[in-house]
Order: C-alpha cells, then structure tokens, then sequence
C-alpha cells in the first residue's frame, strides 16, 4: 500500500434535516431527511464523484459542507478545524479555501454584473488585492486561465454561451485560490459538445492549481472519468463508496449495480443485462424502515425492512451498506 | 419501396422571421420514417430537431414560423397542404407527441382519465363510459399500478416517472402509426429513463407503430433506434443505419461527438472535446455550417456547403471530406 494521502476533508455522521411546516401557526409536523447520518473523507488532490438520483440528498450534502445551509448534526473537519464550530469570521475566512461551482451557468450569474465584477468579487470580498489596478490584472489572469481573453472583463453574462458561462463560473470559484471546490452538476445543463470542454478544464486546472474536488453528478460516465473515488447516495444515506475503478468493475450494493446498469451505452452493439428497479424512489419525509433500498431491492430479505446496515469497509476501502455483504 | 413508407419529408425548410432577423431552424431536410421502425433524431440544443417534429405536426406557431418550403407526406398525403380541421383529425390520431417535461404537458387542473379520455372521446366514436374504460386500460398497458384508483388523481398527486407513463398512454390511447418522442426522458433519472425506455420498446411491438425518438443522448439513441439522423445547425449531417452509425462515422460532426462523450465501457485519459461554440441560429457561419469547428475544414468548406450525399450505400453524409475523415479514423486504428 502506498503511503495514505492525507485527508483534506472529512466528514463524520452529517445530518440535514428540514422541517416540514403546517398549520397556521407553522407548527412543524415532520422532517425532510435529506441528509441522514453520511461520513466520508476526500483526500488531498483527489476527486471524489458524489451520484445519486435526484432528490437523494447530493446537492444538499455539498451545501451543507460548505456551511451555505446549516447542519443538523455531525462535523466537518478541514484541514484540522471542525467547520461547525466556527464564528462567522472565522468562516468566512475558511470560505476562502473552500469554493462552488453551480449547474445552471444561466441562473448562477448575475445579469446586472460585468465579468470583471463577477470574478473580482471575491477577490474585493477577501482582500486579495491592495488596488483596482492589481485586482483587475488578478480577474484578466484568471480569465486566460479558463480561456477566455481579457477582451470579455467588461461583458455582461447574457453575451455568452452556456459554455462560456461556467468558464466564467469556474473562474470565480478560482479567484481567491481555493483548495477544495464543490462542483454540483458543473456540466450537466450544457451541450453534449460543450460538455467535454469544461470536464478538460476542470481536469487540467487540478493538476496546474493542485485543486481537491467533491463532483457531485448523476450522470454516471462523467463521472467515472473526473473521479479517483466515488460515493453512491441513495435517500439521505452513502450506499457505496470506492475506488472508481473498484466501483464500476465490482458494484456490491443492489443500488449500484442497478444504477449501473441503467445507464444507456452509446454503442449499439454492446449486450448486457439490465436491472429495471420497480417503482420510484419513496419520499424522504418518510423513509422507509432498515434499509431505505429495500422496498425496490431485487434481494430484499427479512432483516432488510427491520435493521439499517452498517457503512462499512469491506476491504481496500471499498465501503458499504448491504445485509447480503455481512451475511457472506 | 416508396409506397412503403408512413412518412416521407422531403427537403423540409421551417424559418422563424424574428426580428432580429430570419431563423432558418430547419433548411432543407430530408428523410423518412417506414412503418414499425425507430428513426432516432440526435443533435444539440438550437440543431432543428424539435422544430422538425413540430412542423410534422403543424404546431409550429405562425408568426413568427412559417413552413417554407418541402412536403411531409403522411401515407402519401402532403400534410403541409392540410387544413388545421383536417390536421385535428391527424394529431393524436394518426400521429401522437410526448415532450421532455411531463408536468408541464399535462393540465393540473384536470384528473389523468379526464385528458386520457379527452383523445379518445374526440377520435373514438364511443360514450363517455367505454371511454373511461379504455383510459383505465392504457393505464395498465403502460404500467401503472391501481389504474382504477390512479384514473382520477392529478398530476400534481405523481411522480415524474409516472407523469410520463400517462403521456405516453395518452398519447397511444388512439393506437396511432407514429409517435414523436421528444426527449421523453431527459427530465427523468437514469433509472427511471430505463424503465419508461424499455416500456416504449416493447409497446412497440404491441401496437406496431413507427417512433421518432428526438435526443440529445448518444446513448439513448444507441439503445432504442434502428436508423439515425444527425441533425447539426438546421441540417441533417449523417444518415444511416444506428450500427453503422456508431462503427464507421462519415461526418466529421457525428465522430466528433462521438470522441468527446465519457464511455462508461472504456476508460479515456482524457476526453477529445469539440473546439468553440454551437452556432447562433441568427449567425450561421458560411459554407458547411460545422466548418467553424471542424478539424479537416478548408477553404472549400468555408465558402460552399456540401449536399447531403450517398457515401456508401444506405449512409448518407454532407461533407466535402469524408476521405479525410476516413485516413483520420485509420491512422487511430493503426495507432
């Protein structure tokens, strides 16, 4: 075993629950369990790939490391600190390392500022620069990192294309230098040609920036070629989480495997057997018992609706949740 | 053979007169569809290939859109020559649509049997009561649980992944001969994508209609089509057969695609990307319209756009350099 990286991240029995509000005096009735007790690492340097159908929780496990929603539970250590029990000074500061990049390169701009304002505004917000002069030479630099020449800083984000835009993005989330960026569905409102074009960028900008990614997607090519590891979410909680190699060569969780072999293969030729789940993924409101999998599991036995699995490691890291692995 | 086939379009040109200028969406496409095959239509956003599909069914809104020129020949029968009565008795009939987003094609104010049942009243001559049986009984054949309960739930009271189920029964629910799927399940998560694509191959074969399956999806297009069209900037680039397609690309376009997109079969260092932007429908470049972007264009490409020609036989390209492309495609096999 080569020398263990060192953990930039890691994060222990995460919970976010939203309250669901009813009546007139908005008296709370039940809770979402969007997140529901999930704990992984993510090495220094490495990609971790975060899957997961929607509404299983991905999007709101990214947010809520970044402390942009509030935790119901759990830590969030980063580089040494629990986040959770930071000031708002302090966390400001830690925001520095830690940086977004969101889908929608539309809605995620705002109209009404020039490039130069977008890119520059963390920089103002952090006080990287000590005058407009180097700050502007700051956003111009930046700006040919992604691709884009310095001609666009005085352009408003309607005169770009979905493609330019998340350049733009990912220019922003790099301003202030960060060393961990959460990417939520980076590529996924872009065309299949475009597509291709920010995934290099990404892929070139962590080796020359020595950049860690949490790449949340559910769009399982993708990210099987941007990710060292992947973590598989179902309903609020981690499946499966292994080296992506591992993962797509040996799925252990019937999630997984089902998920994997949903995706469509662009190659006519290519045979193979396909796992059609029955019915939809149940409401987070209220989960069902044991594992949360099992009402649509092929494999489901009796202990699967009265215990919840363990997440845990059955060998060279690959975790899992399953009550087929503990029985083998 | 021609007599054959359930719809034939022949150089199809639908412009939009904005005013900003003239939008040539769709200029000048050809193709036909034979009955119980799936024509798969690729392309990327602002390609035409849901422009095309509107303008099969005459939806497209006029001003600003007009059907220019060519013929949609539906049994023999030009459909742009038809009135909006007599293309009412069509639509939904003969020819059924599904769209990407299923809530908000279906009305939330109506129950799913009362818009199932509103087609068959309309096309069926049968009572209000057959009617509703009929509704409950597609609700079955396209696997909705209790469809005697579900009958009279709203949309609002499905899931997504149901939501398309009833489009799809709706739109069978006249047992039409071709049905226009337009990105039916970009908006649905992978496993659900597999279960409602599996559900349209085998009413396929139940009810024998021809499919147009629209998508941006190489994949989807891969699994569900037996002939594809590659439409790129209004034109249709590539035409063939899907193995074909997928084996032995003859535009530079189609192969491009193809070199950028992660294969979850094989892994890739890193991914070939197509260079610079999908072009403004307000500012197509000169020539071929892929010109812009493409690794073998000369100076002939920039000035004269090729014609979609037979390259092989059943494969058909619009390119001035399928030979370069092929000496490309041997030196990466050699290599």
């Amino acid at each position: 075993m080569a020398v263990e990286q060192e953990r930039l991240l890691e994060i222990k029995n995460l919970r976010k629950y939203f309250p669901v509000k009813e009546g007139v005096f908005r008296k709370t009735v039940a809770h979402v369990k969007a997140v529901d007790d999930i704990s992984f690492y993510i090495k220094k340097g490495e990609t971790l790939g975060l899957v997961g159908e929607s509404g299983c929780g991905k999007s709101t496990a990214g947010r809520t490391i970044l402390r942009l929603l509030e935790a119901t539970e759990g830590e969030i250590w980063f580089e040494g600190k629990n986040l959770l029990s930071l000031d708002k000074k302090e966390l400001r500061e830690m925001r520095k390392e830690m940086q977004i990049i969101f889908q929608d390169p539309y809605a995620s701009l705002n109209p009404r500022m020039t490039v130069a304002d977008i890119v520059g505004e963390p920089i103002d917000i952090h006080n990287l620069a000590s005058s407009k002069k180097e700050r502007n030479e700051k956003v111009a630099d930046i700006l040919d990192t992604v691709g884009l020449g310095p001609e666009y800083m005085k352009r408003y984000p309607h005169e770009f294309s979905g493609g330019q835009r998340q350049r733009i993005g990912v220019a922003r989330a790099l301003a202030v230098d960060p060393t961990l960026i959460i990417a939520d569905e980076p590529v996924s409102a872009l065309d299949v040609s475009i597509q291709a074009q920010v995934i290099n960028l990404l892929q070139d900008l962590q080796k020359d920036f020595v950049l860690t990614y949490l790449f949340i997607a559910h769009d399982l090519s993708v990210v099987k070629h941007i990710s060292d590891r992947v973590a598989v979410m179902y309903l609020g909680k981690l499946v499966e989480l292994a080296d992506k190699k591992e993962l797509f060569d040996d799925p252990k969780h019937p999630y997984t495997q089902s998920l994997l072999s949903a995706i469509p293969v662009a190659d006519p030729t290519y045979e193979k057997e396909r796992i059609i789940l029955e019915g939809d993924v149940p409401s987070p409101v209220d989960p069902p018992s044991g594992c949360r999998f099992h009402p649509r599991c092929p494999y489901a036995m009796d202990v699967c609706s009265e215990k919840e699995p363990e997440f845990k490691d059955y060998g060279d890291e690959h975790f899992a949740a399953c009550h087929l692995l503990e029985q083998e | 053979m021609a007599e054959n086939k359930l719809i034939d379009v022949n150089n199809l040109k639908t412009y939009f007169h904005t005013e900003e200028g003239t939008v040539k969406a769709v200029d000048g496409v050809s193709f036909e569809i034979y009955p119980g095959e799936t024509l798969g239509v690729v392309g990327e956003s602002g390609c035409g290939k849901s422009v095309t599909s509107l303008s099969i069914m005459r939806l497209i809104e006029s001003p600003p859109g007009k059907i220019e020129e060519g013929e949609i020949l539906f049994n023999g029968k030009d459909l742009t020559k038809l009135s909006q009565g007599q293309m009412r008795k069509i639509r939904g009939n003969d020819i059924s649509m599904i769209f990407q987003e299923p809530m908000t094609s279906l009305n939330p104010v109506y129950t799913v049997g009362d818009q199932i049942m509103e087609a068959i009243l309309i096309h069926k001559n049968v009572n209000k009561k057959q009617a509703r049986e009929e509704a409950i009984n597609m609700l079955r054949k396209v696997g909705i649980p209790l469809p005697e309960q579900r009958v009279d739930e709203y949309p609002h009271q499905l899931s997504g992944g149901m939501r398309q189920r009833i489009m799809i029964a709706m739109a069978l629910s006249c047992d039409p001969q071709l049905l226009i799927a337009d990105e039916p399940t970009t908006a649905l998560d992978v496993t659900i994508q597999a279960q409602i694509l599996e559900l349209m191959n085998s009413l396929k074969a139940q009810f024998g209609m021809a499919i147009m399956m629209i998508t941006h999806d190489l994949g989807v297009i891969a699994e569900v089509s037996d002939r594809v069209a590659v439409m790129y900037a209004g034109k249709i680039v590539e035409y063939t057969d899907v193995k074909t397609l997928y084996a032995d690309p003859k535009h530079p376009y189609t192969w491009g695609l193809m070199h950028s997109i992660p294969h979850i079969e094989k892994d890739l260092d890193r991914l070939e990307a197509i260079p610079g932007n999908v072009p403004n429908p307000l500012d197509f470049p000169d020539g071929c319209k892929y010109n812009t972007r493409c690794p073998f264009a000369t100076d002939k490409c920039r000035v004269d756009e090729p014609d979609i020609e037979e390259v092989e036989e059943g494969h058909y390209s619009a390119c001035w350099h399928v030979d370069k492309l092929e000496a490309k495609k041997s030196e990466e096999k050699g290599a």
